[in-house]
């Protein structure tokens, strides 16, 4: 059982070793020449400005939250208009009304905010 | 410790591996591809199988200065791209060569204008000059072909370790 696991392990232990030899020689051969500049990060040549936290203005997730709106819609919408004669033959009416009060509960939603200001962010 | 700070004399075994060393480091120039403007296309054209510069073992542009060990500038250099060009330089581990592609990069070209640098001589040791606007690719390769003379020139022991504090010392 074990026997069968042997290729597995060789091939560990040579992808261990060549990458420690690899990172080994450079260390080895390579002259080392540290300044400050070379160590610093690489930004394209630039100096690294601010920290990695940044913190996003809330604009954006205004922005966000008003595409979802539209994406849910979107997803919902656009298989219910393609199959929509199939469905109004089978279902009649009860194909239409459900989508006209899921849109209309979207759409109040969006007045809300629009009335609230939402899309005025200066 | 480096192997370099091995070798401090010429000697038998040392000469072998000076030309090992050379040998082994003008065999795999890896380019750090500064293209800042039109000589950039001849310098993509040259890594395309027509012109082919992994023959010299020099295929493997990085876009990152901690695994080259040569700077192509290939394009005019303005005042306000030469801090940046020479911080990458600087960011660029020894040894390091440098190439100046163009007339723009080689002496400000036509640009002769306040905002254009008028050769990078000026603020990079530049090793080979190619002229041409731009150079044709077979240029460029000849340009490669000198580099690679001059690092079989070098003796392992002119790239010595060097401290931190010494080279803020040493630098101007």
């Amino acid at each position: 059982m074990i026997l069968d696991y042997i290729p597995i392990i060789l091939v560990l232990i040579v992808s261990a070793v060549f990458a420690g030899i690899v990172v080994l020689s450079s260390k080895l051969f390579g002259p080392q020449r540290p300044t400050k500049i070379k160590l610093m990060t690489y930004e394209s040549g630039k100096d690294p400005v601010g920290s990695t936290h940044e913190r996003i203005s809330i604009k954006y997730y205004l922005v966000t939250m008003l595409f979802i709106i539209f994406d849910i819609e979107v997803i919902y919408v656009y298989p219910w208009a393609v199959e929509f004669k199939k469905l109004f033959s089978d279902f009649g009416l009860f194909a239409f009304i459900p989508m006209l009060v899921f849109l209309i509960v979207l759409e109040l939603g969006y007045l809300y905010i629009l009335m609230k200001g939402g899309l005025k962010w200066d | 410790m480096g192997l370099e700070a091995i070798l401090q004399k010429d000697g038998f075994i040392t000469t072998t591996i000076d030309a090992l060393v050379a040998w082994s480091r003008k065999s795999s120039v890896w380019p750090m591809p500064m293209g800042i403007s039109c000589c950039a296309i001849e310098m993509i054209a040259a890594a395309d199988p027509k012109y082919d510069i992994a023959r010299f073992g020099s295929e493997v542009m990085r876009f990152t200065p901690r695994q080259c060990d040569l700077m192509i500038v290939a394009g005019t250099v303005t005042y306000k791209m030469a801090q940046v060009v020479r911080r990458i330089y600087d960011q660029m581990p020894d040894p390091k060569w440098v190439i100046a592609m163009g007339a723009c990069t080689s002496s400000g070209g036509m640009y002769r204008s306040y905002s254009v640098v008028q050769g990078i001589d000026q603020f990079l040791p530049v090793d080979v000059y190619t002229a041409g606007c731009p150079p044709r690719p077979e240029n460029l390769l000849n340009a490669l072909m000198a580099i690679q003379e001059k690092i079989s020139k070098t003796k392992a022991r002119q790239f010595q370790n060097r401290s931190m504090a010494e080279l803020e010392n040493a630098q101007i």
